[in-house]
């Protein structure tokens, strides 16, 4: 053996001592390493909102809070429910209520029989083609690469002209951080194989999320199958929040 | 003697050249070096916002061990609903059991209120949804002396 020839068994056991002590520490500790398996190219997530199964007990709204540590006060939601009262012969001016966004639900109203009434979750549309991440001047709201639109809390300025530029009135500035915030997705959840905290709490199955990338993904049926639409097309947002049974007067 | 003002210009010219280069310094500096790899924003962002933690567990990590509540659902009512939307965020109680730590036990819900938050009657619910009118149905009385949650139906 040679000098050179010892160098490099010697480098490479070395090198080898080193990883194995990370993979026993990983062992003895009983966590197995954790491996990043979620690919972004694979996914575009959207939404289904189905109208006609929201009974307003305003369960997505007390869970958004919860989980992503949303302030709870009135005027800061990344997801609310809007209660629609239609006279019959009136369609063009909805009586539009949401108390609170909906997070103790509804309180009576309305006589039964006259006109309709009706509940519509809202929350961030993760536009495809988003007014929002168009105007931000710093890069601080972006679309990922899975059709998610995010903000960079690091980044944000606090300009507030994502606040007006969103069509849907979906944003707000937190006033602990004085920067942009709205519903993320729940891309924490989501990236992890679960679903959002709003889909995974809604008692009657309102909400479903969707991978369009995925073929076999219900969603692809069912939007075949049924009448959808999505909030303000005349926008040409490219919102990837789909409403089934939403009523035309829905603003 | 007639171009002697064009030292303004020069002056002018330096002051340009110096803001230049301290803008193309400073944003060598302190712009991320991966920033607008995949679009005009910083990618470590997207990592920063996915190292959230949960506080939902998710109806698998339920099922893991209370399969018993399960299987009495599997035939029930209320077998579309997850277990988080009545009991509430769990994810402490989830991990704290899989890691072998005592886990908080989860407080029982009061059935005068989660009942009645779905099955109140309302103006504005879906026409095939079950509700009831509560002063009318149970008076005082507190839904769980007759219903059971995991299988309302009573037989």
């Amino acid at each position: 053996m040679d000098r050179r020839e010892f160098i490099m068994v010697g480098g490479k056991m070395l090198f080898m001592t080193a990883a194995t002590a990370a993979a026993l520490e990983h062992v003895m500790a009983g966590t197995p390493e954790k491996v990043d398996t979620y690919k972004a190219a694979e996914h575009w997530w959207a939404l289904l909102i189905d109208v006609e199964k929201c009974i307003g007990c305003g369960s997505c709204v007390r869970a958004c809070k919860t989980e992503n540590d949303v302030i709870n006060e009135p005027f800061y939601f990344r997801t609310w429910v809007e209660r629609y009262h239609i006279e019959a012969t009136d369609a063009e001016h909805p009586i539009v209520d949401s108390p609170n966004g909906a997070y103790d639900g509804f309180p009576e109203a309305y006589e039964e029989g006259k006109g309709k009434t009706f509940f519509v979750p809202k929350m961030c549309n993760h536009c495809a083609d988003s007014p929002c991440t168009q105007v931000c001047p710093v890069g601080a709201t972006f679309i990922t690469p899975d059709g998610v639109v995010l903000i960079d809390k690091d980044y944000c300025v606090g300009c507030r002209y994502c606040v007006q530029a969103c069509p849907y009135g979906c944003r707000y500035i937190d006033p602990r951080t004085h920067t942009a915030d709205k519903c993320t997705l729940c891309y924490h959840r989501i990236t992890k194989g679960l679903v959002p905290a709003c889909v995974e709490v809604c008692p009657t199955g309102s909400r479903q999320l969707a991978d369009l990338k995925n073929p076999s993904d219900p969603i692809h049926e069912f939007l075949r199958t049924h009448a959808i639409q999505v909030l303000k097309p005349q926008m040409a947002t490219g919102s990837k929040i789909y409403y089934n049974g939403l009523d035309g007067a829905v603003r | 003697m007639r171009f002697r003002d064009v030292e303004h210009l020069f002056r002018l010219a330096a002051i340009f050249l110096a803001g230049t280069l301290v803008f193309v310094v400073a944003k060598a500096e302190m712009r991320p070096k991966d920033f607008g790899k995949d679009g005009h924003y910083r990618p470590a962002a997207v990592d920063e916002i996915r190292a959230r933690a949960i506080s939902y567990a998710g109806q698998t990590a339920c099922a893991d061990c209370h399969s018993d509540v399960v299987d009495l659902r599997a035939q029930a009512r209320h077998k579309a609903v997850a277990c988080e939307s009545c009991h509430g965020p769990l994810a402490t109680h989830a991990t704290a059991m899989s890691d072998g730590t005592e886990a908080a036990k989860p407080v029982r819900p009061d059935g005068r209120t989660l009942c009645v938050r779905c099955h109140a009657a309302k103006t504005g619910k879906p026409k095939r949804y079950p509700i009831v009118d509560i002063k009318e149905h149970a008076g005082d009385e507190n839904c769980l002396s007759c219903h059971k949650p995991h299988d309302p139906r009573i037989s």
